[in-house]
């Protein structure tokens, strides 16, 4: 039996897709060819909700960013998901810069953004004192926000499964095809039939088209390098701080994290390779150099760890969501740059509504169960909380990551619960081990270990993030 | 909430020399918690030999020294809660230390004690610091994180590599890994000199060929999924890659020894005051923190080179947290201590103006050849010694007897002098 | 006449050791601060010996591993030899510091002493 649906892409966008389509009686499927989802640009973003003031009024991005900033309170509640609006100040440095800022407010205006507001620079100073003594003034978009993008997404693909939805890791399409009546997705000797596809494949998106004659589009991969900083910092600054952008996006950013630390990045070149995601010297030090710019008190001795996202931009300049012009149902999730992490609430909507008129038929699921449970945070229980849980499970009183405190109750649930880590970056994505500031140093073999265990394979089977990442070469004995 | 005289917060060689000095002083009602399943800290995996030469005039391995203490400790019926990680501690109003901490068999507890000994140790700098470009593939570990990889739980990290930075155990991992089958490649070290000890690079390197290139760097990490190669090139005096230098060595393994940090997370909540060159608590000559009945002894004070001195000041602070509980802590004025001309950092940060005799430890800037140790007060000369070599690697130890700190009026500092100056 | 220089391992100073041979025979050792500086250069020049320390298999222990050293330094050059009978032994759980692992390693009268205690059980 063909699956009605099958989601390529176990990006953000997929994972918002395939949680909306667990709402209605229907089998859904998503594909991802990665050993987890969250492997792409959700992994290695800005992490922001932004207000919706950059885009061109009339543009898809203008109104997805604005639908799904006002839909990200209620989904990152659902999910469990730590969501803040935190505000967002774009900076002027110069009195051109405070031109720019006009132009922006009165564009975000049209986009129906609320709120909006040119400050003095005494008032940004007032409301953020670590902001540079060189500025002329700021725009403040109060709703802007920030959000864990690979937490929100995996809550999502968990919300989905356990609402019946399926998940397929390690299957990259390699062949699509479609008879008229359900499309043949292939991957090596394995092949998964819909009836209804829905391309969300970052920026492998123009690939998954072509399979199927659709050249309307193609992706360029543009790379952003960032910089994440230890928590002492992620106190410099409350809200998001931009630079005024550019035609090659919003410029560096110094944000605050959800966790609490801080981000600085990106840096924005157009690149041919799609899997390139090295970080460079060149990059780094200008993101260094620009973010000092915003706040000039960041002390990148306490960095973390530097990672490099490519935004998948579509050739269209603008995000691709239509039925596929030669395959109708087939519906296209695809150039989802910046804001795309904000727009990923509507555009499943919109994507289902695509599939609706395509012929899918939606009939609701009364089982639908919106409430994701929340993943156990020891760090952030209280007193009470955190006793109770080390009562009831020995595994919640056993701290493995000393940076984070991260128990093996955690872990156990990041290889336990919908979508089951298989390796140790995905442990550290769904659990936060390793995430600190010793990088998984003191945890690391623990947590290979603990791996090893719940899989039931040898120590040096287990890999860092799949495929051939394995993290030991063989027993010494 | 149990109750107890004193907390001993880590069962390294730090946490229990002081848990048997305090004993042996007269805190009997005392408590030891570590988070790891065994006494002994980081020294149960640190299997070669080299300990204790100071100490026990023998060459022991880190789990025979470890084993040592944790005897004496056994025997005196010290308790101690292993598998337990202490997560706050804080100061009631009456001056009460309440220390919360988890462990897998009690779940989360509370602990009031009249006084708190911090022997959490230190940690390793982590790559995130270096900014290495490149990618983010498996094969990327600190020599400690390989070190209890190969030695406690039999598996090898790798079978080509190249270690980053010449600390301690960065070198005696490039003999481990050697001894295993692996191939080491280099040793890679940012500053023109080395940070380890001496017989270190002797024994580790030289006997086995592993060149140690100074003033190098890793500029660039290459592969996918595993390590592939790294890129190393040559840095000038600015510490700065010179280009055309770049020389890519394949490899599957990078191991980064660049740097030890205290772990005074616990402490920085608690409100213990740091010193920012140490990262580790300002203290006096008792080891006494900014918060009265709190005393920090071994790595997480500052890093050590040799642990027979952790021992050694562990015992001071366990003896002195004693003294407090029993009321019978020194008072009176207290005076700053500090390091100039090439003196990098001096513990205790502070001295009491009656103090009894103790010892100064500090480290060097820089490499220094026939220089003078002085030490001063308010312009007199307390003590001053010759010094063949000094370098950074190696703690300085100097001790003030009876007729210097009886000189004790003011400030004292801690100078390099030139011989012959 | 050559001269050979070391640097001196026996304690942390490090001295630099300077020797001067000919036809193989030691004429002079300087540099060294102490009788055990000399003492080292002529057996470093002749014949070098180091303690091996390593790890051995355990079976039934709650580490799958000991850490164990040799009696006793061993000629430099057995190293590897000593290391690959090494990977041939493994000890049963409960295992006791100081317990003797293996006798005689390389035929070289040295043996294999634990230098850790593992107890018997699973594996934590």
């Amino acid at each position: 039996m063909p699956y009605d649906v099958a989601v390529i892409g176990g990006g953000v966008t997929g994972a918002m897709i395939l949680r909306e389509l667990a709402r209605y009686q229907l089998k859904a499927i998503l594909l991802e060819k990665e050993d987890d989802v969250v492997m792409g640009a959700t992994k290695a973003n800005s992490a922001i909700v932004h207000a919706g003031f950059d885009a061109e009024p009339g543009t898809k991005k203008a109104r997805f960013n604005v639908e799904g900033n006002a839909l990200m309170e209620q989904t990152a509640k659902e999910l469990s998901v730590p969501f803040e609006r935190n505000g967002s100040l774009v900076l002027a440095f110069t009195e051109e810069d405070l031109d720019t800022l006009g132009a922006l407010k009165q564009r975000g205006e049209q986009n129906g953004v609320p709120g909006l507001e040119i400050l003095t620079p005494e008032q940004v100073w007032e409301k953020e004192p670590g902001i540079s003594r060189e500025i002329k003034g700021a725009l403040w978009a109060p709703t802007g926000g920030i959000v864990c993008p690979y937490e929100l997404a995996l809550g999502a693909i968990e919300n989905a499964m356990d609402n019946g939805a399926a998940l397929l890791t390690n299957f990259p399409a390699e062949e699509t095809r479609d008879n008229g009546e359900f499309f043949t997705i292939r991957s090596g000797n394995e092949t998964v039939e819909a009836r209804f596809l829905v391309n969300a494949a970052g920026v492998y998106a123009d690939e998954i088209a072509r399979m199927l004659g659709d050249n309307s589009f193609t992706i360029t991969p543009r790379r952003g390098e960032y910089l994440l900083l230890d928590k002492t910092q992620g106190k410099l600054v409350k809200s998001t701080i931009f630079q005024p952008p550019t035609k090659m996006g919003k410029g560096v950013l110094v944000t605050p994290t959800v966790d609490g630390n801080l981000l600085t990045g990106p840096t924005s070149e157009n690149i041919e390779d799609k899997e390139d995601t090295s970080t460079t010297a060149a990059g780094l030090d200008k993101v260094q150099s620009l973010a000092r710019k915003s706040v000039p008190g960041i002390n990148y001795r306490m960095t973390i760890t530097s990672f490099t996202g490519l935004r998948a931009c579509s050739s269209t300049g603008d995000f691709v969501i239509e039925p596929s012009e030669s395959a109708p149902r087939l519906i296209h999730a695809a150039g989802i740059e910046s804001p795309g992490l904000t727009s990923a609430p509507a555009i499943a909507r919109a994507v289902v509504k695509h599939l609706e008129e395509a012929g899918l038929v939606l009939a609701e699921n009364p089982e639908f169960d919106p409430i994701r449970k929340p993943f156990p945070k020891f760090r952030e229980m209280t007193e009470e909380e955190r006793a109770e849980l080390a009562a009831g499970d020995p595994a919640f009183g056993r701290i493995v990551c000393r940076c984070e405190m991260i128990t093996e109750g955690e872990i156990l649930a990041a290889i336990r619960r919908n979508p089951p880590a298989r390796s140790v970056d995905a442990v550290k994505r769904r659990a936060r081990a390793g995430m600190g500031r010793c990088q998984g140093g003191f945890c690391g073999p623990q947590v290979v270990e603990i791996l090893a265990r719940e899989l039931r394979i040898p120590m040096d089977e287990v890999t860092k993030s799949g495929g051939k990442s394995k993290m030991l070469t063989g027993k010494t004995r | 909430m149990k109750q107890t005289d004193l907390v001993i917060i880590g069962g390294g060689p730090a946490g229990m020399a002081a848990a048997i000095a305090a004993y042996d002083q007269g805190a009997q009602d005392l408590l030891i918690l570590d988070r790891e399943p065994q006494l002994g800290g980081i020294l149960e995996q640190c299997i070669h030999n080299g300990f204790g030469l100071h100490r026990f005039k023998e060459e022991l391995t880190g789990p025979e020294y470890a084993a040592r203490f944790a005897e004496q400790v056994e025997k005196r019926n010290i308790p101690y809660l292993l598998d337990t990680m202490a997560l706050s501690l804080e100061t009631a109003a009456s001056g009460e230390k309440i220390v919360t901490a988890v462990n897998p068999r009690e779940g989360y507890l509370k602990i009031r004690a009249k006084a708190v000994v911090l022997a959490m140790g230190c940690r390793e700098r982590p790559r995130g610091a270096l900014n290495i470009a490149g990618t983010r593939p498996a094969g990327i570990y600190t020599a400690g994180a390989a070190q209890k990889f190969v030695n406690m739980k039999g598996e090898m990290p790798g079978k080509r590599a190249v270690i980053l930075g010449s600390g301690d155990i960065g070198l005696i991992m490039a003999r481990r890994m050697t001894l295993e089958g692996a191939k080491v490649e280099a040793v890679c070290e940012l500053m023109p000199y080395s940070g380890g000890l001496t017989r270190n690079i002797v024994q580790c390197l030289e006997d086995f060929g592993i060149p140690l290139k100074l003033s190098h760097t890793v500029v660039k990490i290459h592969g996918k999924e595993r390590v592939e190669g790294v890129i190393i090139a040559a840095v000038g005096p600015d510490k700065r890659p010179i280009p055309g230098t770049e020389e890519l060595i394949p490899c599957d393994t990078l191991l980064l020894s660049v740097g030890l940090i205290p772990e005074n997370e616990l402490s920085k909540e608690a409100g213990v005051e740091l010193d920012p060159v140490t990262n580790g608590a300002v203290v006096d000559e008792c080891r006494q923190t900014s918060i009265p009945g709190v005393f920090a002894c071994g790595n997480v004070l500052h890093v050590h080179d040799l642990v027979d001195y952790v021992s050694e000041e562990a015992e001071i602070a366990g003896k002195q947290a004693a003294l407090y509980i029993q009321s019978q802590a020194p008072a009176g004025k207290v005076f700053p201590v500090s390091g100039k001309d090439g003196v990098r950092y001096v513990v205790p940060q502070l001295v009491h103006q009656n103090a009894k005799p103790f010892a100064l430890y500090f480290r060097v800037g820089d490499v220094y050849k026939n220089v003078r140790i002085v030490v001063e007060c308010e312009g007199k000369v307390l003590l001053s010694r010759k010094k063949q070599k000094a370098a950074p690697g190696e703690m300085e130890t100097l001790l003030l007897k009876e007729e210097h700190t009886a000189k004790i009026t003011g400030p004292l500092t801690v100078r390099l002098e030139k011989e012959g100056d | 006449m050559e001269t050979k220089k070391l640097t001196c391992i026996v304690c942390p100073m490090g001295c630099p050791l300077e020797v001067t041979l000919e036809g193989g025979n030691i004429l002079s050792v300087t540099g060294n601060t102490c009788p055990r500086g000399e003492k080292y250069a002529r057996e470093e020049c002749t014949h070098p010996t180091r303690v091996l320390t390593s790890t051995v298999k355990v079976t039934g222990g709650v580490r799958p591993v000991c850490p164990v050293k040799t009696s006793a330094p061993i000629p430099k050059e057995l190293l590897f030899q000593a290391m690959e009978e090494i990977r041939g032994i493994s000890a049963a759980a409960p295992v006791a510091i100081g317990q003797q692992i293996a006798a005689d390693l390389c035929g070289a009268g040295i043996s294999l002493i634990a230098t850790a205690g593992i107890e018997k059980g699973r594996k934590l």
